[in-house]
């Protein structure tokens, strides 16, 4: 560092008081932090992955995810997409937060802070109501997955007072929700083209706990985001970053987070929703 | 290296709307892909999927080199965190590699199993593992 940057080579970076990444410890140990972080989603998805490919069936996203607030049905995938651009807006407001707190603009980290707040919560309140649906209307749960997907084709014997009437017909791929009232399951009958009485069956068990803990552990991230933002941008407004004089790198590091979870987000969207 | 003010929040506004398009595209994609908005259209599986998983990526490459910055940091850090994670690459393909051969374990176990393995050597096995278990429950 004392100015003979001609022998700057190994040693003098062991030395001490340089930073060959040009990035902070903190800000680095953010990125490995993530890294780490990335393989645990990995894991999961990949699980997922190979549990969907060893299976027969699998429920369709689009009619698992084809509920809308307000009573709306049939409505495949308009819901999540929403979700994912509440989520991308709060991206985009995030990395402004980063750029105002380079300029050591104080009250825009703050404005832009609490914009990302407010995405936050609001992909969490879609969350909380994808899964209120799906457990409390549909029956889902982490060991029982309603979700059903036809493998043959076939005339149904009686109705389940909503979308399905007796004698109407389906075709193999077709999907069905099982429904349950007062407590009791009440799979159809139906008859299959070659003439034997069959009934609905529950679909792959693995759906249900796959997509409880890998929509949870991504929330849970979303969830803690939104604590830690609250938390710097209080310590924002304290004013405790402007003594620091490095560039609001706090805010930068949970920007880091932040985009992170955005990216799980790109892929839980993916495989989840969108294959 | 790092960009200025305004140069930053053009290039937010840019990469912010492009990857709002790319979500707009999956998603029409995937409807028109699988017949939901005109009957008579499907494209097959593959083709759907690759060309999701494709936007995925570019969506992904934005978020970490726009959104995070690192286009402008030094090669060393970017390798450090991007390498490992190519690592993953290979863990996808070999797990649904293994998961398609699971589903085919899952088909001959069904219907061939019963009819070809001969059942006597089987049984002895059998026999001998009871017998070991006898064998233990005497010493307790």
């Amino acid at each position: 560092m004392a100015g003979d940057t001609a022998h700057v080579g190994n040693e003098s970076q062991w030395g001490g008081g340089v930073q060959p990444f040009k990035a902070s410890y903190g800000k680095l140990m953010m990125w490995y932090f993530l890294v780490s972080d990335a393989f645990t989603f990995a894991g999961f998805l990949i699980a997922y992955g190979a549990l969907r490919f060893s299976t027969p069936t699998w429920p369709v996203p689009d009619f698992v995810f084809s509920s809308l607030p307000g009573g709306i049905h049939h409505a495949p995938l308009i819901f999540v997409t929403i979700m994912t651009f509440v989520l991308l807006f709060s991206s985009y407001t995030m990395v402004r937060a980063v750029g105002e707190g380079h300029r050591e603009n104080k009250s825009g980290v703050v404005k832009w802070m609490a914009l990302t707040i407010v995405g936050g919560l609001g992909f969490l309140g879609c969350q909380a109501w994808e899964w209120t649906t799906l457990i409390a209307k549909e029956h889902m749960s982490i060991y029982t997955n309603p979700f059903g997907t036809h493998t043959e084709s076939g005339t149904y014997l009686d109705g389940d007072g909503h979308d399905i009437k007796a004698g109407d017909t389906f075709e193999a791929g077709d999907s069905y929700l099982i429904h349950k009232h007062n407590g009791a399951w009440h799979p159809l009958k139906y008859r299959t083209e070659t003439g034997i009485e069959k009934q609905q069956v529950f679909g792959p068990k693995a759906f249900g706990a796959l997509f409880f803990f890998i929509t949870g552990f991504h929330g849970f991230h979303v969830f803690s985001g939104v604590v830690f933002l609250l938390i710097i941008m209080l310590n924002v407004m304290s004013g405790l970053y402007i003594k620091r004089k490095n560039g609001y790198e706090m805010v930068e590091k949970i920007g880091l987070y932040w985009h992170f979870v955005d990216l799980v987000w790109v892929f839980v969207f993916l495989v989840f929703y969108l294959l | 290296m790092a960009l200025s003010y305004e140069e930053g929040k053009r290039i937010f506004l840019k990469t912010i709307l492009i990857l709002g398009a790319i979500t707009i595209c999956e998603v029409a994609f995937a409807l028109l892909g699988k017949g939901y908005i005109v009957e008579s259209i499907e494209f097959p599986g593959w083709l759907v999927g690759g060309v999701m998983i494709l936007m995925s990526v570019v969506k992904a490459y934005l978020i970490i080199y726009e959104f995070m910055h690192m286009k402008y940091e030094v090669k060393g850090l970017v390798r450090t965190v991007l390498l490992p994670g190519f690592l993953l690459v290979w863990g996808v393909i070999a797990f649904l590699w293994d998961g398609d051969y699971w589903m085919d374990r899952r088909d001959s176990d069904s219907t061939q199993v019963e009819l070809t393995v001969p059942t006597s050597e089987h049984h002895d096995g059998e026999m001998h593992h009871e017998g070991d278990h006898e064998h233990d429950d005497d010493h307790h």
